[in-house]
C-alpha cells in the first residue's frame, strides 16, 4: 500500500486552472485553500473577490464568496464581517485593485481595525487588463503604459503597502512574503495561517502581502519571471513581518 | 401606533429601523446628516450596526457586504453623494442584493447648492449607474407617506432581490410633522434564506454572490430583470389622482412640488377652474395608466411642476400624452423653493387667467 502524502485541498474545485502557466496567483489560491482546510474553516469562511486576475479564485475556491467592485473589497468585507462577526472573512486583492483605485478603502478599513484579513497579491502590473503600469511597477520596469520603463519623475515610486499600513495603530499583523520558491511559499502559508488565526481569536485587522509574478504581461518565461523577482522585485519590497501584535507584547 | 412629532430625516430613519434595518453606512452631506446622526445612536440600540464610511463609495459597498449576509441594510446621501453611490447601486442590482437607498436631494449639477431641489429625477429613474438596471423609486410628499414607504421598503427589496430608492428632497428631510410610527417588524420571515452567505449552523454547498456572469447567464439575468420591470408596471405603481374627473387642466407633480401644487389647485378650484393633479408616488414605475385613462377631449393642457429647471419628468409625460394636449412646465431651482403664489400664477398663465 502506498501512503497518501498529498492531495488537493477540499475547498478547491477539481478542475484545470485557467491562470496562465507559471502564474503565482495559482500558488496563492492553493495555499490559501490549504490554510482554510487546516483550520477547519471551509464551512465558515467568506471570501471577498476583487476585480483582476486576482478574482479568478471565483472559479476555483469552493467556499462562500462575494464579488465586489474594483478596489472596494475592504468596504464590502467590512459590511460582511460586522454583520457576521463569527465568519472568517478575507479579501484577496491585486495591486491595481488595492494600491490604486482602492487605496481609500484599504487604508480606512485598516485604520478602523476591521477584524478581517487582507491578502494582497502584488505582481507589479495590471494583469487582467493586459499589463499596464501599476502603482507597484518597479522603476525602469516596462509596461504597456510605460514602454520605456517606469519613470519616477512622472509616475512616482512603487508604493509599499505594508510600510504604509504598519504605521496605523489598529492592524495586528502586517507582513510581506514572496512566492518565488518552495521555502518562501511555506513561509507565506504560515503567515496566512497566523493572520487567519488572529482573526478567529477575535483580534484586529491583518494584512499579508504576497509578491507574485505575471509572466504573460512581463513578457518572460515563467522561470525567468522568478529570476526577475529575485533580482528586482524582492530587492525593492522587503520581505518581513512588519507588525505582529503578539510579539510586540 | 405611536404618534410623534418628527423631522423628515429622522422619521425615515426610524421607519427603516422599525421595518428591519440593522445596518447603516453613510457619509456626511447636507441636507441628510440627520439620517446618519440618528442611526449612529438608534441602530446600536436595536442590535444593529452603524458605520461612518470614508466616502459614499465605501458606504454603499459596506451596504453591499452587509446585504450579502441577509442583513437589512441601508445608506442615505444627497445628490453629489448619490452620484458616487451609483457604482455600488449598479453592483447591488447586478448581484441581486436587496438594500434601501435614500436620496435627500439638493440643487445641482456639481456641488450645486445645499438647499432643497428636485434635480435628480432623471438620475433616479433612468441611470442609477451603468448597465441598464432600474430601481423601484418612491417619492413621498408627506412625512407619513415617507414613513409608510420606508417601513415596507425591505419587503419590496427582498421580494425582488433588488435595491429600492426613496427620493425625498431637502424640504421633506427638514420639515417636522406628526407621524404615526408602526410597530417593530419581526425579522423571522425574511426572504433571504436561499441565497445569503455565511454559516448558519447547517453545512451546505458553497454560495457565490456576484454581478459577473458568463454571457448566456448575463443575458438571461437581463431578461429576468426586463420581465420584473414589466411586472412592476402592472402591479407596483403608486399614484394619487386628485380631482381629475372633470379636469380640463392637469398638473403633474411629485414630492414637495405636488404638495405646493395641491394647495394651488384647491384655491383655483374654489375660483371655478377645472383643474386636477396626477401625483406619481412611484417615479419608477411611472404611473402610465393614469395618463392613458384620461378623457383627452376634455383636456386643454398639462402643467409639469417640479422644483428644478428644466423640468425632468417632461419627457415621460410627453411620451404618454403623445401630442393630444400641450404640456407646459414651471419650476424654481438652485435652492429657491416653489411657493403658492408662484405656482398659482404659473398655472393661471396656462389657463389664461380663467378662474
Ligand atoms: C471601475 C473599474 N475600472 C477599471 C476596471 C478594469 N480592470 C479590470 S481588472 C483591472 C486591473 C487589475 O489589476 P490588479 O488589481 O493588479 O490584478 P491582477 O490582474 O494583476 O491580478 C482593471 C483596471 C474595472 N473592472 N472597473
Ligand atoms: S495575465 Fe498575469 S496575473 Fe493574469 S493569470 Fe496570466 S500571468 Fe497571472
Ligand atoms: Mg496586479
Amino acid at each position: 500500500m502506498m501512503e497518501k502524502i498529498y492531495s488537493r485541498p477540499n475547498c478547491i474545485v477539481p478542475m484545470q486552472s485557467g491562470y496562465c502557466p507559471g502564474c503565482l496567483h495559482s500558488t496563492a489560491t492553493k495555499i490559501i485553500a490549504e490554510v482554510i482546510d487546516e483550520l477547519g474553516q471551509g464551512h465558515n469562511v467568506i471570501n471577498v473577490l476583487p476585480v483582476g486576475c486576482s478574482s479568478m479564485g471565483l472559479l476555483y475556491w469552493k467556499i462562500d464568496m462575494v464579488g465586489s467592485a474594483h478596489g472596494r473589497a475592504p468596504a464590502v468585507a467590512t459590511g460582511i464581517k460586522r454583520s457576521r462577526p463569527d465568519s472568517l472573512v478575507f479579501t484577496y486583492q491585486g495591486d491595481g485593485d488595492l494600491a490604486a483605485i482602492g487605496l481609500a478603502e484599504i487604508l480606512s478599513a485598516a485604520n478602523r481595525g476591521e477584524k478581517f484579513t487582507v491578502i494582497f497579491a502584488n505582481n507589479s502590473t495590471y494583469g487582467m487588463t493586459g499589463g499596464q503600469m501599476a502603482p507597484t511597477t518597479l522603476i525602469g520596469q516596462k509596461s504597456t503604459t510605460s514602454k520605456k520603463g517606469r519613470d519616477a519623475e512622472t509616475a512616482g515610486h512603487p508604493i509599499k503597502m505594508c510600510e504604509l499600513i504598519k504605521e496605523l495603530a489598529a492592524p495586528v499583523f502586517v507582513a510581506r512574503y514572496t512566492l518565488n520558491n518552495p521555502q518562501n511559499i511555506r513561509k507565506a502559508k504560515q503567515g496566512i495561517k497566523k493572520a487567519f488565526q488572529y482573526q478567529l481569536d477575535g483580534k484586529g485587522f491583518s494584512f499579508v502581502e504576497l509578491l507574485t509574478n505575471c509572466p504573460t504581461n512581463w513578457g518572460v518565461e515563467p522561470l525567468d519571471s522568478l529570476k526577475y523577482m529575485e533580482e528586482n522585485t524582492m530587492k525593492y519590497f522587503e520581505q518581513k513581518v512588519f507588525k505582529d501584535e503578539e510579539e510586540s507584547k | 401606533m405611536a404618534k410623534q412629532f418628527m423631522k423628515g430625516c429622522e422619521a425615515v430613519a426610524e421607519a427603516a429601523v422599525l421595518g428591519g434595518c440593522r445596518f447603516f453606512a453613510g457619509y456626511p452631506i447636507t441636507p441628510q446628516n440627520e439620517i446618519p446622526e440618528y442611526m449612529s445612536s438608534r441602530l446600536p440600540e436595536a442590535g444593529g450596526i452603524f458605520i461612518q464610511g470614508e466616502s459614499e463609495v465605501a458606504s454603499v459597498n459596506m451596504v453591499y457586504g452587509a446585504a450579502s449576509t441577509g442583513t437589512r441594510a441601508m445608506t442615505s446621501s444627497s445628490s453629489p453623494g448619490i452620484s458616487l453611490k451609483t457604482e455600488g447601486i449598479s453592483y447591488l442590482s447586478g448581484a441581486k442584493l436587496p438594500a434601501l437607498i435614500v436620496n435627500v436631494s439638493r440643487g445641482g449639477p456639481g456641488l450645486g447648492s445645499i438647499q432643497p431641489a428636485q434635480s435628480d429625477y432623471l438620475q433616479s429613474t433612468k441611470a442609477l449607474g451603468h448597465g441598464g438596471h432600474r430601481l423601484l423609486v418612491f417619492a413621498p410628499y408627506t412625512l407619513q407617506e415617507a414613513v409608510d414607504i420606508a417601513y415596507d421598503a425591505f419587503e419590496y427589496a427582498e421580494r425582488d432581490r433588488s435595491p429600492v430608492m426613496i427620493l425625498m428632497d431637502g424640504c421633506l428631510g427638514s420639515i417636522m410633522e406628526m407621524v404615526d410610527l408602526p410597530p417593530m417588524k419581526e425579522l423571522s420571515n425574511q426572504n433571504t434564506q436561499g441565497w445569503k452567505v455565511g454559516y448558519d449552523g447547517v453545512k451546505r454547498g458553497a454560495r457565490m454572490i456576484t454581478s459577473i456572469y458568463p454571457e448566456a447567464g448575463l443575458e438571461s439575468n437581463n431578461k429576468n430583470s426586463a420581465a420584473m420591470y414589466k411586472k412592476w408596471q402592472e402591479e407596483d405603481v403608486k399614484v394619487e389622482e386628485f380631482m381629475l374627473d372633470d379636469a380640463e387642466y392637469v398638473v403633474v407633480a411629485y414630492g414637495i412640488a405636488a404638495r405646493v401644487a395641491k394647495q394651488a389647485i384647491m384655491q383655483l378650484r374654489g375660483q371655478g377652474c377645472k383643474i386636477g393633479l396626477i401625483r406619481p408616488i412611484t417615479l419608477y414605475p411611472f404611473p402610465k395608466k393614469s395618463f392613458e385613462k384620461l378623457n383627452y377631449n376634455n383636456i386643454k393642457a398639462f402643467i409639469d411642476i417640479e422644483m428644478t429647471i428644466p423640468a425632468q419628468m417632461y419627457d415621460d409625460i410627453d411620451l404618454l400624452v403623445r401630442g393630444r394636449a400641450p404640456i407646459f412646465e414651471y419650476g424654481r431651482s438652485g435652492g429657491i423653493l416653489l411657493d403658492d403664489d408662484g405656482v398659482t400664477d404659473a398655472i393661471k398663465k396656462v389657463t389664461g387667467g380663467q378662474a
